[in-house]
């Protein structure tokens, strides 16, 4: 069996989540701060990659990145690079399709968090950077690790946008996602079924992990003194 | 002077408007939820920015719209008390008030300010709790330790008590009183309840509408409100608009019944008179009365009158004592509303 697929998802999957960890974060926290008409507007721009068929997605990805577009071009005639068809191309898609999930779960925990922790630290002379990674972040973090978490599984089994923007190539390209596609194609069953099995595996895992990271949130800890 | 202020602010139909000044004393701004109080001291601390005026603290300039002054909360050092405290959730208590430590002077002088102030408290025991670990008492140390730990140029206490139940509320008054005595510079404190403040301020100014009513000693304040929010804030429920009559009467609408007062300012519009200040008897100004009811209090009994020849349909409230009611308790009584309790109002 070869493991370049498995290699391949996980390395997108992974890369595409850091990128988005802080795209999100960043997105959710400037986001939260605007007039709420503004936040409307950006709110269903950024989550309608959540709602779009992943074919759109790609699509949409295609008609900027190709070889011949916009940007696709420019990098073709600047640098000698093709946007398409790389491994790394999959994480154009991936990245857009989880920014969603990422910035919605982030968005929830800044939203619910105290605003008077912030206010008190800065009357304290505690710097706004401080506040933000030791203050802000950490009483966030369960909505942030779930977001983390959630988009991580997402990226792993998106197939659609990241099928037309680098298609298949065995050792190149190819994801479990996209694997398992061609196998079921060429009738090697019994193969399809494994990877099936080991998808099915690793998004139990990543479901679990969710699962427990919200339990302990709502897991009561307070110890009565007095 | 320590403080003074001199701001506006508009927020949509809300309309701050507050100036006032204060020494080395405690200041309390009392006023209902929604009066504006609580944004003053949010101004004060730069957590809000006021459309125009002026704050200086110490004879330094925290905010000049016109000199273009807007200094950052943290470089204002006003000591900021929450009434959830707003412990760090994520740090120890030890943790919490080494965030309050300056750090300018260097790490030796940090932990030792660190090490007193947890002493002083009585917090070194607690030093590896976390702030959900910790009861109410001990969390206002923490908050308290970790303000003084800062070295604040004033405090601003935002409804400190108003979280707590009551019976732990007097005994971290007094806490807090303590700091605010060893503190000696000083000290806003914004509330709603009128004991609370009457016990912990030299001054009151009472708040309504974004607007300072009255402001004077706590005693002042007590007996002369001067107005109808003021004199609603500080308790007294007995409240009239009156209309002027001949020969040093007034009408007291409310009550429909007609009063002989002390001469009252020119600009009064209402009268109000404490429960506790009317007397039973006969003369001048007193009335017989219906009992309407009779509310019994733990120490004492509020008895709802309503004046017999009354045109007027708002019941006069006077409270006793338990055995004095229990001794003179009838269907109608004669009580009287003594001239010199009267408070004269504006609005």
């Amino acid at each position: 069996m070869d493991w370049f697929p498995l290699y391949n998802s996980i390395r997108i999957a992974l890369i595409s989540t850091v990128i988005i960890f802080f795209v999100g974060i960043f997105a959710a926290y400037y986001i939260a701060k605007t007039p709420r008409l503004v936040k409307g507007v950006l709110d269903v721009i950024l989550t309608l990659p959540l709602v779009l068929p992943p074919t759109v997605v790609g699509y949409l990805l295609l008609r900027l990145f190709g070889p011949k577009r916009i940007i696709g071009a420019w990098f073709w005639d600047h640098f000698g690079i093709r946007l398409t068809m790389n491994w790394w191309s999959a994480i154009f898609a991936t990245t857009v399709v989880i920014f969603p999930l990422m910035y919605r779960t982030a968005r929830g925990a800044f939203e619910a968090f105290d605003e008077t922790l912030a206010y008190s630290a800065k009357s304290l002379g505690l710097r706004n950077s401080y506040i933000f990674w030791r203050i802000r972040i950490p009483c966030c973090r369960q909505g942030i690790l779930a977001g983390t978490v959630l988009s991580f599984a997402r990226a792993l089994g998106e197939y659609g946008a990241t099928n037309m923007i680098c298609g298949y190539t065995p050792g190149r390209t190819a994801t479990i996602s996209t694997t398992v596609y061609q196998l079921w194609r060429t009738n090697e069953d019994s193969l399809a079924f494994k990877w099936v099995l080991l998808n099915l595996a690793i998004s139990f895992v990543v479901l679990q992990a969710v699962n427990l990271l919200e339990k302990r949130n709502t897991a009561p800890r307070r110890k009565e003194a007095e | 002077m320590s403080i003074l202020v001199d701001i506006e602010k508009k927020l949509g139909d809300f309309h701050l408007d507050v100036r006032f000044e204060a020494g080395d004393e405690v200041l309390a701004l009392l006023g209902a939820s929604g009066c504006g109080k609580s944004m003053t001291l949010k101004c004060i601390a730069g957590i809000e920015k006021p459309d125009r005026g002026r704050i200086v603290v110490d004879g330094v300039t925290l905010f000049d719209s016109e000199k273009r002054i807007n200094l950052t909360p943290q470089q204002r050092r006003t000591g900021l008390l929450f009434q959830n405290y707003a412990l760090f959730p994520n740090m120890t208590v030890l943790q919490n008030i080494r965030a309050g430590a300056k750090r300018e002077q260097g790490k030796a002088a940090q932990a030792k300010a660190v090490d007193t102030v947890m002493e002083r408290f009585g917090l070194t025991e607690l030093a590896g709790h976390y702030p959900n670990q910790l009861s109410g008492g001990q969390q206002q140390r923490t908050a308290l330790a970790r303000l003084l730990v800062s070295s604040p140029r004033i405090l601003l206490l935002d409804e400190p008590f108003s979280a707590l139940d009551s019976h732990l509320r007097f005994r971290l008054e007094e806490e807090v009183r303590q700091v605010i005595r060893s503190f000696g510079k000083t000290v806003l404190l914004v509330s709603h309840d009128r004991d609370e403040v009457f016990r912990m301020s030299h001054r009151i100014a009472v708040m309504d509408k974004g607007r300072i009513d009255t402001i004077g000693s706590r005693k002042a304040v007590f007996s002369d409100p001067q107005t109808r929010s003021g004199a609603v804030l500080t308790g007294c429920k007995n409240i009239s608009a009156i209309r002027y009559e001949e020969n040093g009467m007034v009408w007291a609408a409310d009550w429909g019944i007609r009063l002989k007062v002390p001469l009252l300012p020119r600009d009064t519009t209402a009268i109000g008179i404490r429960m506790h200040s009317i007397r039973q008897g006969s003369g001048a100004n007193c009335f017989r009365c219906h009992v309407e009811e009779e509310i019994e209090n733990p120490f004492s009994y509020t008895i709802m009158l309503l004046p017999l020849d009354a045109r007027g349909g708002v019941p006069i409230g006077w409270e006793l004592g338990k055995e004095e009611w229990e001794r003179i308790r009838a269907e109608e009584v004669e009580i009287c509303l003594p001239p010199e309790a009267i408070l004269a109002l504006h609005n």
